[in-house]
């Protein structure tokens, strides 16, 4: 909880209102084929279905849950070309009330580090009690953004995230670590990441679409952010996954005599038992 | 001029993780090509007596920084000291676990010395006096060779790809001061819930016993629980058996689940939709059982068995526990 500058301490009851932040990307789809260019510089983007980066889905989910629980408002940022502006509507259909799309040619090619600093000098900007990213996106599966903007914003962070509680003056959470589960608890302002399992975001209804089309959204450029933009690491070269040998179908009249020869190669060939 | 290879090892409950001896040796690799020395960072409580262990596996100096405030692990104690620690001995390469605790970390890290991250990577190399670390993206449907234009160049390496290799060195000893202001550190472990069951987590098992929609059921596991058991595996599912509600989501490989790198990935009832071949094509001997012959899944197996998997699983169960017993 932040202070209000509507209401008095004796009605600080009342003055639950959060200010959240849901940071988006706009991705390929989970069932695109990626094809990379042949010079190597990135991938072909003609046939691909763009959608938003399904762990950010589930950061809005989150945010329109804490929003309808406690009220407040819901501002989506996205860092992207043109085409993210989708993806920023998606989100104002889902239920969010405003947006700031960050688009600039010079963000082509951003490593984490830029996009953080660009998200941080737009937030900076913006009443924030509680940030929430996605763990990572599924295109460049780097998963340092929510952390770096943290940083940035000299906030907590709480990554990976699978259930959030909001006491009014702190977020309480789970996350899962390897073999068990930690229950963290940190101070408002602080940076979400969202993890599968956090919600189940809603889709977009009708009214909520037609809704969308009318909520600002606030587009930036690059010099209106005032951050340097070269990126510290850069991706020298996208090549295709090493090629795999062709399988073996294993042969066999009965699936015992299938199971043993199985048994025998994994055994003696590949050495994996 | 930035000199030398240093890791961030990882420990828990005061015994070293296997990541941070995959790290000891990669580092120790690249750092024999330039005759450079390789350090680590190990943070903790009471844990001093570890460091020996990461000189067998190649380590020189350890900076060691024992202090209750650093345990359990919260990201901006631990944060701040490994950044500290960072400048005060300007590595030219920093590396560290691409585990759940060394993906948090690194990327504060980074963001608090300036420079760039490679997470996740499969491998890394010396190039040109560069390190260019090789990594998945879209859960391996392509692969980046990234380079870090800034000092120390950082990479989180995915654990279990690596060898560890011991290559005994001095692992000497160099106490760190810890001072944490206590008040700088808002965030609070209230809680540690530990798994039970005994189970190594899918991102860390040497083993993946995986079904799909083809287990027909929740009960239709359990037979994959017996396989799993006898290689002293881990039982995974594909999105379709996570969303219909058969295993928990903790469970799933794949673009929107775990991506994984086990030695033998043995795929039961499983079609093989391009999200969860994302997951899992990095795992380094793939069987695929299924009785559909035209599944994608099988362009991605080193072997494949077309037959009802409910017939075949329980053969290939007593078939495995004759050979490792």
């Amino acid at each position: 909880m932040r202070e209000s500058p509507r209401l008095c301490d004796a009605q600080e009851k009342e003055v639950l209102t959060v200010n959240i932040i849901a940071c988006v990307k706009q991705v390929p789809d989970t069932e695109a084929q990626i094809k990379v260019k042949a010079d190597g510089s990135g991938i072909e983007e003609g046939q691909i279905k763009w959608v938003m980066n399904p762990y950010d889905e589930y950061g809005v989910e989150e945010a329109l849950k804490l929003k309808e629980k406690n009220g407040g408002e819901v501002t989506v940022v996205s860092v992207g070309p043109a085409r993210a502006m989708e993806t920023i509507r998606t989100a104002l259909a889902m239920g969010a009330d405003k947006g700031v799309h960050i688009c600039d040619p010079v963000f082509d090619g951003a490593d984490a580090f830029v996009v953080a600093n660009a998200l941080a000098a737009v937030i900076k900007t913006l009443p924030h009690d509680i940030i929430l990213c996605g763990q990572r996106a599924i295109d460049d599966d780097a998963g340092q953004v929510g952390s770096m903007l943290a940083e940035a914003l000299g906030l907590p962070q709480l990554t990976l995230v699978t259930k959030l509680e909001y006491t009014g003056s702190t977020v309480k959470v789970i996350r899962p670590i390897e073999g068990a589960q930690l229950s963290v608890e940190t101070v408002l302002p602080c940076v979400v990441t969202a993890q599968k399992g956090l919600n189940e975001p809603r889709y977009a209804s009708l009214p909520g679409i037609m809704k969308a089309k009318k909520k600002p959204v606030d587009v930036k450029d690059a010099a209106a952010l005032g951050i340097a933009t070269d990126a510290k690491a850069k991706v020298a070269k996208t090549i295709p996954p090493p090629a795999r040998p062709p399988g073996k179908i294993i042969c066999g009249d009965e699936p015992a005599q299938k199971a043993a020869e199985l048994g025998r190669l994994l055994r003696e060939e590949a050495k994996a038992i | 001029m930035a000199k030398g290879v240093m890791i961030v090892a990882e420990q828990r409950d005061g015994a070293l993780r296997k990541i941070s001896l995959e790290l000891a040796s990669t580092a120790r690799k690249l750092a024999d090509q330039s005759g450079d020395e390789v350090s680590a960072i190990l943070l903790g409580s009471g844990i001093e007596g570890l460091a020996v262990e990461l000189g067998k596996y190649g380590v020189d100096k350890v900076f060691v920084g024992d202090n209750a405030a650093l345990e359990p692990y919260v990201t901006e104690a631990h944060a701040e000291v490994v950044a500290k620690i960072v400048k005060e001995n300007d590595p030219s390469i920093l590396l560290l676990g691409a585990s759940v605790q060394g993906k948090d970390l690194s990327s504060r890290v980074a963001a608090k010395l300036a420079t760039g991250l490679a997470t996740d990577c499969t491998d890394v190399k010396i190039d040109g006096g560069k390190l260019v670390a090789t990594r998945p993206m879209y859960a391996g449907k392509c692969y980046g060779e990234v380079v870090v234009a800034a000092n120390p160049q950082m990479a989180s390496l995915r654990p279990n790809v690596f060898p560890a290799a011991e290559n005994a060195k001095a692992g000497a000893v160099v106490k760190v001061d810890v001072a944490i202001d206590a008040a700088s550190i808002k965030s609070k472990v209230l809680e540690v819930q530990k798994d039970t069951s005994g189970k190594v987590d899918l991102t860390e098992a040497t083993v993946i016993v995986s079904g799909g929609r083809g287990m027909k059921g929740p009960e239709g596991f359990a037979i994959l629980d017996e396989l799993a058991d006898v290689l002293k595996g881990t039982v995974g599912a594909s999105r379709a058996a996570v969303d219909a509600g058969w295993k928990a989501q903790k469970d799933q490989v794949g673009q929107t689940g775990k991506v994984v790198s086990p030695n033998l990935y043995i795929a039961c009832g499983i079609s093989g939709a391009i999200q969860h071949l994302a997951g899992m094509s990095s795992s380094k001997c793939i069987v695929a059982i299924n009785k559909d012959a035209e599944a994608p899944i099988f362009t991605k197996a080193d072997y494949g068995v077309v037959d009802d998997l409910f017939k075949v699983i329980p053969e290939l169960t007593a078939v495995c526990k004759k050979l490792v017993a």
